[in-house]
């Protein structure tokens, strides 16, 4: 017996901006026991390079998401929409998309 | 993104089958999604493996922090060992997302039902075997998991990405190390090139695992157990390459390395073969394979009780941070 | 130095009280072990008249104090790597060390400029023997356990927060910058001290005990960090750099804030250490010196 085990009792999400102008992204996990502990070991983890802008930490048993077999109610009815896209439609000019304004 | 359909519906072959057309297709698994036992029993033991190398590879060059030559060397190498446990944990958390728990896993290091990669077997005998791990085995690594930056499994493909990044900062220095020694007095140089002859083999026989082709040196008796391992692994994108395949590659890239800063490797087989395209050596056959091991060693069992006893000494320290974040729940009147 | 190891130092923990430790404003300068080297100008005190030259002596003295304690505390720091509690550990106890070293490379190098002998980073790490290295007896005390090696860091982060903040107002811009930069990066080290320290004050009974024994064994060696000789009189009052010795209240309070948070008391030591800004070390510090050049020492004329 080797008293407390290795890794801290909480797994937590990281969330990274690497820089001004991107939103948060999921880097991966730290384990640690609490809130600033779980921060400072991300910081240490995921941030050596580069002057990223901030860092979130979310305990992992706090994400709330659907199970796997509830995959297909939730998102199935997504691909069965084309109308929801512009290819979906004739273009505006015979150039094609191009030719449509500037974007 | 032309993906393949989802994982999770099952085809008439039964979901086996049709998991192993999905990956075969270049489609990416991730955690939620079913898989078969086999493939994640395989990642969990490859990332664990993987994770443990990259803890146990700290001690050899840990142990030279305190003695680097020079303010810059040292801090450099303070970052790279440091890397090396960031790696660790970048892999850990890759595994934790098959279910297991990273206290798990190094229980399991700790009590020897997982196992290290046997490279770090070998003592760092001199400041040059810095050099040398890094410039070899790292380098070894950088061919080896190139390819793993586009494993079928997600988290353990990012994972990689995010190494084989860092890692190649690894290769530089340790070669400009050595570059640095081979300029240097001809005390110096002796010491870079008595390093290069002892990581040699750890490095093109343990960093790419056992010969799994008959080219390579794997026999008849022996290839079949490995080869069918290692065509498994391929066939679920695990794996892209054979490791003789890759083991060639390395030798490649090596021998013009060595040769430009005046190092001999310690083969008298190497030579380039005009008709292959590709140096010739000596075969890692199983018997190579075998001795370069250096289980049952002074270092072996060294490495492992070195951990251990930084993990037993560090118990108290845990249970004083579990103790107090227990208490910071009930007082912010957290449940579970 | 009046003690070396202080294992039967009587202690005395008295709540929250100011520890009365005297400090040593009145000691007059140093002037046993002169760093023999160069023209660095040997004692600190011994630089009458020659005011430019003089100065710079001084100011190069105190850089290079200020450099061999980032540098000797990077040294211990470096050997916890791959034994800390958690792997976690290892990567932050390595972040701290390497802006130690980082910070000891800066200000050394800056001393060999200004003391005229040229001499590199290097050549201050590895050229001088033990008795030249001019740190505090804090930062070369061993480590002992995670609960010591906080003490100490909780001691010497929040001592060089406040001290490297001042040198931000310094008049010299490369060393305000300095200060600037090296100011930010300690305070994460002092986040990390303090979060320890709350966390072991507040964790286990175990870890309570030890948290109390790490700060009686490092607290009677915190003094050392405030002293101030004619080095730092001469340098305070041409505004070259301030002095740390008023800072040691302001520290006081921030670190008995951080101690009564952890439920801890801030220790009341009887006796205060000193000696090692004038070459007088602890028995220990000379197989750290050794161990840190032994490679270099073993191959003259060597590049590295």
């Amino acid at each position: 017996m080797s008293g407390a085990r290795e890794g801290a009792p909480a797994s937590w999400e990281v969330f990274l901006r690497v820089r001004r102008g991107l939103a948060h992204q999921h880097v991966g996990s730290v384990r640690a026991a609490d809130p600033d502990a779980a921060l400072a070991a991300a910081r240490d983890l995921y941030t050596r390079r580069g002057e990223p802008m901030s860092l979130w930490v979310v305990r992992s048993d706090a994400v709330h998401t659907a199970a796997p077999d509830e995959r297909d109610p939730y998102f199935a009815a997504a691909r069965h929409k084309p109308y929801r896209y512009p290819e979906h439609f004739a273009p505006l000019t015979e150039k094609g998309p191009e030719g449509e304004h500037d974007a | 993104m032309t993906a393949p359909p989802a994982v999770s519906a099952v085809s008439e072959d039964g979901p086996s089958a049709h998991f192993d057309a999905f990956v075969a297709a270049g489609g990416t698994v991730e955690p939620r999604d079913w898989m078969p036992d086999g493939y994640r029993r395989m990642l969990v033991r490859q990332i664990a493996q993987h994770a443990h190398s990259e803890i146990i590879g700290m001690q050899p060059e840990g142990a030279w922090l305190t003695r680097a030559p020079s303010l810059h060397r040292k801090s450099v190498l303070i970052a790279k060992v440091q890397d090396e446990a960031g790696h660790g944990l970048y892999l850990y958390s890759a595994a934790e997302t098959l279910g297991v728990d990273r206290a798990d896993l190094l229980d399991a290091l700790h009590r020897g039902q997982q196992r290290a990669s046997a490279t770090f077997n070998h003592p760092a005998l001199t400041w040059a075997d810095t050099g040398a791990i890094a410039w070899l085995t790292d380098g070894a690594a950088v061919i080896n998991q190139a390819p793993l930056c586009r494993t079928s499994y997600g988290p353990y493909a990012r994972a990689m990405r995010r190494v084989c990044q860092e890692e190649a900062f690894h290769v530089r220095q340790g070669y400009d190390l050595m570059r640095a020694l081979c300029e240097g007095t001809p005390e110096q140089k002796e010491m870079a090139q008595d390093a290069v002859n002892r990581w040699w083999l750890p490095a093109v026989a343990l960093m790419f695992g056992p010969p799994d082709t008959a080219q390579g040196g794997a026999d008849a008796r022996t290839a079949a157990p490995g080869a069918a391992v290692s065509r498994r692994a391929r066939a679920w994108g695990i794996k892209h390459h054979t490791n003789d395949e890759l083991r060639q590659r390395f030798v490649d890239s090596c021998v013009p390395q060595a040769e430009r800063i005046g190092l001999t490797l310690p083969d008298p087989a190497i030579r380039w073969n005009e008709e292959r395209g590709h140096y010739d050596f000596t075969p890692v056959d199983w018997d190579t394979y075998r001795r370069a091991l250096g289980d049952d060693t002074h270092w072996a069992r060294q490495r492992i009780a070195h951990r251990r006893a930084a993990h037993e000494d560090g118990a108290w320290v845990r249970e004083a941070a579990a103790a107090y974040a227990a208490r910071s729940d009930e007082t912010e009147g957290r449940t579970g | 130095m009046s003690t070396t190891r202080d294992t039967s130092t009587k202690t005395a923990t008295t709540g929250l009280s100011v520890a009365p430790t005297p400090t040593s404003a009145s000691e007059a300068p140093t002037p046993t072990s002169a760093p023999a080297t160069g023209a660095s100008g040997g004692t600190a005190g011994a630089a009458p008249g020659a005011a430019p030259a003089g100065s710079a002596a001084d100011l190069a003295l105190h850089l290079q104090r200020l450099g061999d304690d980032a540098l000797v505390l990077g040294q211990r720091l470096c050997q916890w790597i791959t034994r800390a509690p958690t792997l976690d550990e290892d990567l932050a106890l390595s972040n701290i060390a390497l802006d130690l070293v980082g910070h000891a490379r800066t200000l050394l190098t800056r001393a060999g400029r200004l003391d005229g002998t040229g001499r590199t980073e290097d050549d201050f790490a590895y050229g001088r023997p033990d008795r030249e290295f001019t740190n505090t007896l804090l930062t070369e005390l061993p480590n002992g356990d995670f609960a010591t090696t906080v003490a100490r860091q909780l001691a010497y982060t929040h001592y060089a927060v406040l001290y490297y903040e001042q040198l931000t107002h310094c008049p010299d811009t490369e060393l305000a910058a300095f200060g600037a930069r090296a100011a930010k990066e300690v305070a994460f080290h002092r986040l990390h001290a303090d979060r320890w320290t709350v966390t072991l004050g507040r964790g286990t009974e175990e870890s309570a005990r030890r948290m109390r024994h790490g700060l009686e064994r490092v607290w009677p060696y915190t003094g050392e960090l405030f002293e101030e000789d004619e080095v730092l009189r001469r340098l305070s009052a041409s505004g070259t750099v301030p002095s740390p010795a008023p800072l040691r209240e302001t520290w006081l309070h921030r670190v008995t804030g951080v101690l009564t948070e952890a439920g801890l008391a801030v220790p009341a030591p009887t006796w205060s250490a000193r000696g090692g800004r004038s070459g007088l070390h602890i028995e220990e510090f000379g197989p750290l010196v050794a161990e840190l050049q032994s490679v270099r020492r073993q191959f003259p004329g060597g590049t590295w």
